[in-house]
């Protein structure tokens, strides 16, 4: 299980390399100074020189790249420009918000989801499973924030249930942190809930179709424990495979979401940092994200040593 | 999708025979065509298109004429979607984005059935090639893809057809990686290797023999990736990074009407009917030819 784990996080370290110096390359080409940018309109050619040269942004590339990973390795990403905070200060204070919000709608994905999925496998062909899919359908067609504005249009503006927007931690008031979170959480968990729910259904359909399943009833099994002990017990490892993929859409998802519904999150702070130029920012909070789901993925894939005995064995 | 297994099912024999009797190509049309959610998701998308195409037919006002007059119109036989805060006809303005959204869409599933099928061939199909190619790949595939889009269009200004190249740069590994899966099995095959043996040269082989059947999950690919793309690019100009206003694109349409919704709900629920058509209609097109295209699946059934 050990060996396995350190295995696959090696091997992802030449991929983060690559992430990078991706970052790193695709920010410097971005056009306009931004020392021009930060100094303000009313700033003189000298004090933007000046600033240029406290950035260290009139060093050669590679030196700035060089720099820039010494820091790495000691675990500073450099000051971000526009909040004047090192990046991994600025970050560690956005990530709770955006990992609370992503596990919200995992939470919401998984029971939804799943229970879908499984229903309509057990029910195949039957009227439950084809409303199943034709909501699952819909669920990965409905573009996700034109969901969130018609929730707002709804809950918010309409019925005045819910906030429109803005965030309230989870550890400054529970109730609160449900209040603005539940609609951003769905709209973050429609797609991710169809695409679940699909491929629930699929495997389960498959694992049902085996010779063991036949003989755990033919012996006299309880339908019940049949289905959860052995048919969703063995397609538990195919889905694990996609949770790795919906960590990766809420992220994702949670750009245009934070800005839909103003919290404070990596999504908004990111997008912010590119439309402001703020290079650092955006070089060391992309590396940390890209790493923080390579991570996830490096998790997903030691969970099947623990799901799978047979993956225990040959993946030695 | 389950109406329609059934209707596949009880047909296989018959289709077995008009297999025989028939083209190939004429036969899979013949199967495509009985899948009765492949053909309600190309009527779907054929509605977008065909208004696409005829925009400037079947609109007569300029999509960014303004008429501070006629602004705020609800949905009426004058204004057919209604108007928005500048008086802008909001018929004219959503087809006009059909257009665009087709267009977009159309040229990122252009650049990755060129860009996708020649680095996924070249992986699969040269081992040295294979490794090097394949970490960049999963480099590019690791960023949040909305992340990696707004990260280019952000260097390369916002503009179509920057959207565009941002959308093509970061779908293009996820389609060359399909391209490479199926390239490796193939080139194992035995009929394969006897083609190497009896001297025919890289290329007529990836052409003649590889390629050819490696098309079926690539197409499949290639339809759902339209509707990411499509989805994608309105993200993006919701935005603020797509076209540029006032050329009209489903995404800013509604992030504009975003300030109004309260009183004129209409602005931004129209266009976002249109996107969720286009959508879900190549959504279902993709599941049709799927299941007729995709062998592996079709055993299952």
């Amino acid at each position: 299980m050990f060996v396995i784990l350190v295995r696959r996080l090696l091997s992802a370290l030449p991929i983060l390399l690559i992430v990078s110096v991706l970052t790193f390359g695709l920010m410097h080409f971005i056009p306009g100074d931004p020392a021009a940018a930060i100094a303000g309109l009313s700033a003189t050619p000298v004090q933007i020189a000046q600033l240029r040269h406290d950035l260290g942004l009139d060093e050669p590339f590679l030196t700035q790249l060089v720099t820039w990973y010494a820091g790495v390795i000691r675990g500073n990403l450099g000051r971000s420009i526009l909040m004047g905070q090192p990046v991994t200060d600025v970050m560690l204070f956005r990530l709770p918000v955006t990992i609370a919000l992503s596990a919200y709608a995992l939470v919401l994905t998984l029971l939804i989801g799943l229970t879908s999925g499984v229903f309509a496998a057990l029910r195949q062909n039957t009227w439950v499973d084809q409303v199943a899919m034709l909501f699952a359908m819909v669920g990965i067609s409905l573009p996700n924030f034109w969901l969130g504005l018609l929730m707002i249009l709804v809950f918010a503006v309409q019925l005045g249930w819910l906030p429109t927007g803005g965030y309230i931690a989870f550890t400054d008031d529970p109730v609160g942190w449900l209040r603005t979170s539940t609609m951003p959480a769905i709209s973050l968990a429609l797609l991710q809930v169809g695409l679940l729910a699909r491929i629930t259904r699929s495997t389960m359909l498959e694992v049902l179709r085996q010779d063991f399943i036949r003989t755990a009833r033919a012996k006299g099994l309880p339908r019940r424990l049949v289905v959860v002990k052995h048919a969703l017990a063995n397609a538990l490892i195919p889905i694990t495979t996609v949770i790795g993929i919906i960590v990766s859409l809420s992220v994702s998802g949670s750009v245009v979401t934070e800005s839909l519904f103003s919290i404070p999150g990596v999504g908004q702070l990111l997008t912010q940092a590119v439309l402001n130029r703020d290079y650092p920012l955006v070089q060391g909070g992309l590396l940390m994200v890209t790493a923080l789901l390579v991570l996830v993925n490096v998790l997903v894939d030691a969970s099947y040593a623990l799901l799978d005995p047979r993956v225990r064995y040959e993946g030695r | 999708m389950k109406a329609a297994d059934i209707v596949t099912e009880t047909s296989v024999d018959e289709d077995a025979v008009a297999v025989r009797r028939q083209h190939p190509l004429r036969a899979t049309l013949r199967r495509l065509f009985r899948h009765r959610l492949f053909v309600m998701g190309l009527c779907l998308f054929g509605i977008i298109v065909v208004a696409g195409v005829l925009a400037p037919v079947i609109t007569d006002v300029d999509p960014t004429k303004l008429s501070m007059r006629n602004k705020f119109k609800p949905p009426s036989a004058e204004w057919i979607f209604g108007t928005d805060n500048f008086g802008r006809s909001l018929w004219s303005r959503v087809i006009w984005g059909a257009q665009l959204s087709m267009f977009i869409g159309g040229s990122v599933v252009l650049l990755n059935a060129v860009f996708g099928t020649l680095i996924g061939a070249a992986a699969g199909y040269f081992r040295w090639l294979d490794n090097g190619l394949m970490r960049v790949n999963d480099a590019l595939m690791a960023f949040p893809a909305i992340l990696l889009a707004i990260g280019i269009t952000a260097v390369l200004g916002p503009s179509t057809i920057n959207a565009i190249l941002a959308l093509a740069i970061v779908y293009i590994p996820r389609t060359a990686r399909i391209v490479r899966a199926s390239v490796i099995v193939l080139r194992e095959m035995e009929y394969v290797q006897a083609a190497i043996a009896a001297g025919a040269g890289h290329w007529r082989i990836l052409r003649r023999h590889i390629l050819p059947n490696a098309m079926a999950p690539l197409i499949v690919q290639l339809s759902f990736l339209f509707a990411y793309a499509v989805l994608s690019e309105a993200t993006l100009s919701f935005l603020g990074l797509g076209a540029v206003p006032p050329t009209p694109t489903w995404g800013n349409i509604m992030a504009e009407g975003r300030q109004y919704m309260t009183d004129s709900y209409w602005i931004i629920t129209i266009p976002g009917i249109a996107l969720m058509i286009t959508v879900l209609g190549l959504n279902l097109l993709g599941d049709g030819l799927r299941d007729v295209l995709d062998p592996r699946l079709r055993i299952q059934q």
